[in-house]
């Protein structure tokens, strides 16, 4: 152990002080940047939806005339690409929580099985739920979309929301498997001692005890589902069966839409994940630290 | 040896974790068996029909060689590969690496830079679709957010973003930068607070400061968690759609497409779909490899995201 210790040369109060400000400051600064670079694109958001048609295409970097008629077009269904916007709105959500929901059922289960009843060669079964990430869903989205219609499936909600739970549920199998390891397994073997079958192991024990990571999960599904285009756009093509994602995308088919009546759109759809967000912040942080990420 | 490099075990690996396989204690009963079958049959039907099928349909789509010869004759695809190269290269570990620097600037406890990683991380939290498509109205000339605020500045007119392939090309890469840089913070931040105190002190006794303290205590602890986010990031870029495709869409032209737009235009717009998976597959070369280092890392480390 060396016995030295560095020497620092000591400097007068003040600059001290100075130094202690001017860090201060240019943290300050720094943090202005950061907003600006942030918030930028959302600001343009809220100014094209807040401007009138003619607005848009002038060249102020403020809305020139601000008022919410565009969120009064869409909220009232009143421009022909929105008709049915509430209804694909239920669409969105109907494919989100039914992601979450099946995403979270079949991923318990797998992890459960592989991880707690010790499945001989369960491991196999986790390493090929992560291959699915070999091949990147927007390579995928190709096969897919022929198979769905093999399957019979085209323009059914249920398409998307089967290829949407392929995707989440090997990363959900790999965060229980990570988490379930902090759970004795000595629980599971007093409760077979009890007489308690799988499944009543399952319910009562397994499942009350991994919900820090259900609602990790859950979350992650859920933005997952809700943020997804590519395969609500190709699996998704009537205005009966579309999402929102869809309905979106189809102002940018002409050159001549009016981006306003867009932009209010887009900001509508934004709120479920922000919201989601905001409000399970902390969830989310857990499942990024779940077991701690350690080097 | 100082006393930091002591604590760290320099020279050997930190933070090695137990070993995977947990210890097979107890077999299971017979009757379990069925049970066992039950729960995991769900899953295996779901993997069977939507990866499986999926995946080898999509390689007997790309089976035709002659689909490879068209392909590699193609200048659009030169240029494609090219890009996405350039994209993943410079997105990833531009992002990384400021991702990196910026997680230790939000380590800060002062209450205005907490609640300023909140607003940063908002880029990441919106769908891509929003703001993706808010972006490329930025970039359109002469009312676009950010030809405005050029002409505020200099008075006169900003350059046509989306008619200059470069400047294209810069845009999606910000734009990738842009969106994804948080969630790497995020991840970076977990990391820095699994990192005990004692460390940062130990070196504070042998004098390292300021960026001393980054080189020497805070980079060597966070390598593996920053290698295995650049793969995981690098394997996700190269599937990265959504970015082009709404912020230029391959403007100019077809010019700034990336592969996973380019095939889709062959699959979609041209109907050709052999040649849209013939395009995707030609990237596998180089993602089955990255794969199988990243799950070798995750596994050797125990690192968790």
């Amino acid at each position: 152990m060396s016995a030295t210790t560095a020497v620092r040369r000591i400097r007068s109060p003040l600059f001290y002080r100075l130094q202690r400000y001017g860090v201060e400051l240019a943290s300050l600064a720094f943090g202005l940047v950061l907003v600006v670079w942030s918030v930028t694109p959302i600001y343009n958001m809220w100014k094209i939806a807040l401007d009138s048609h003619e607005g848009i295409f002038g060249d102020s970097i403020f809305p020139e005339a601000p008022n919410l008629e565009s969120f009064r077009v869409v909220v009232t269904q009143d421009f022909w690409y929105l008709e049915r916007f509430w209804h694909q709105f239920g669409n969105s959500f109907t494919v989100g929580l039914s992601v979450t929901g099946l995403t979270l059922l079949i991923g318990s289960l797998a992890s459960f099985t592989v991880g707690r009843m010790r499945l001989r060669n369960g491991w196999m079964l986790t390493n090929a739920a992560l291959m699915t990430y070999v091949i990147p869903a927007s390579f995928l989205a190709i096969p897919i979309y022929r198979i769905m219609q093999i399957y019979g499936l085209g323009n059914h909600l249920s398409s998307v929301i089967l290829a949407l739970t392929t995707f989440a549920t090997p990363y959900a199998i790999f965060i229980f498997s990570q988490y379930g390891k902090s759970i004795p397994m000595e629980l599971d073997e007093s409760a077979r001692i009890d007489g308690a079958n799988p499944l009543q192991i399952y319910f009562r024990i397994y499942l009350p005890l991994m919900a820090p990571a259900l609602v990790a999960v859950g979350t992650y599904a859920l933005l997952l589902a809700w943020n997804e285009y590519l395969y609500n756009f190709l699996l998704l093509s009537t205005p009966q069966s579309m999402t929102v994602a869809v309905a979106l995308a189809q102002f940018l088919n002409s050159d001549e839409s009016p981006w306003n009546y867009m932009m209010a759109t887009a900001i509508i759809y934004a709120l479920p994940p922000i919201i989601l967000y905001y409000g399970s912040r902390r969830y989310m942080a857990a499942g990024l630290t779940m077991g701690g990420v350690k080097g | 040896m100082s006393g930091t490099q002591q604590a760290l075990g320099f020279g050997s690996s930190v933070g090695i974790s137990q070993s995977q396989r947990p210890p097979w204690r107890i077999r299971l009963q017979g009757s379990d068996t069925t049970w066992a079958i039950a729960f995991v049959i769900p899953y295996v039907a779901v993997f069977a029909a939507f990866v499986v099928y999926p995946v080898i349909y999509g390689l007997w789509m790309g089976r035709d060689p002659s689909l490879y010869g068209l392909l590699f004759s193609d200048p659009l695809y030169l240029t494609t590969a090219i890009n996405t190269l350039m994209f993943v290269a410079i997105g990833v570990n531009v992002a990384m690496f400021l991702a990196f620097l910026l997680s230790g600037f939000f380590m800060s406890r002062s209450w205005w830079v907490r609640s300023l990683l909140v607003i940063y991380l908002i880029p990441w939290a919106l769908p891509a679709l929003v703001v993706f498509t808010s972006i490329h109205f930025m970039l359109v000339t002469q009312w676009g957010l950010l030809d405005s605020l050029i002409r505020v500045v200099t008075g006169q007119d900003g350059p046509l973003f989306l008619v200059n392939e470069w400047i294209a090309r810069g845009a999606n890469i910000v734009s990738f930068i842009w969106k994804w840089m948080p969630f790497w913070t995020l991840v970076f931040i977990a990391a820095r607070m699994a990192i005990p105190q004692d460390i940062y002190d130990a070196a504070d006794i042998d004098g390292a400061s300021g960026y001393k303290r980054m080189i020497y205590v805070t980079f060597p602890l966070l390598g593996n968690v920053y290698l295995i986010s650049t793969l995981l990031a690098t394997v996700w870029a190269l599937g990265d759609f959504n970015t082009v495709f709404f912020v230029t869409s391959g403007a100019p032209g077809r010019l700034t497409d990336v592969l996973a737009t380019y095939g889709f235009n062959e699959a979609f717009n041209f109907g050709y779909p052999n040649l849209g998976v013939a395009a995707m597959m030609t990237a596998l070369p180089i993602m089955i490899p990255l794969v199988i280092l990243l799950m070798r890392r995750v596994r050797a480390t125990g690192v968790q995201l």
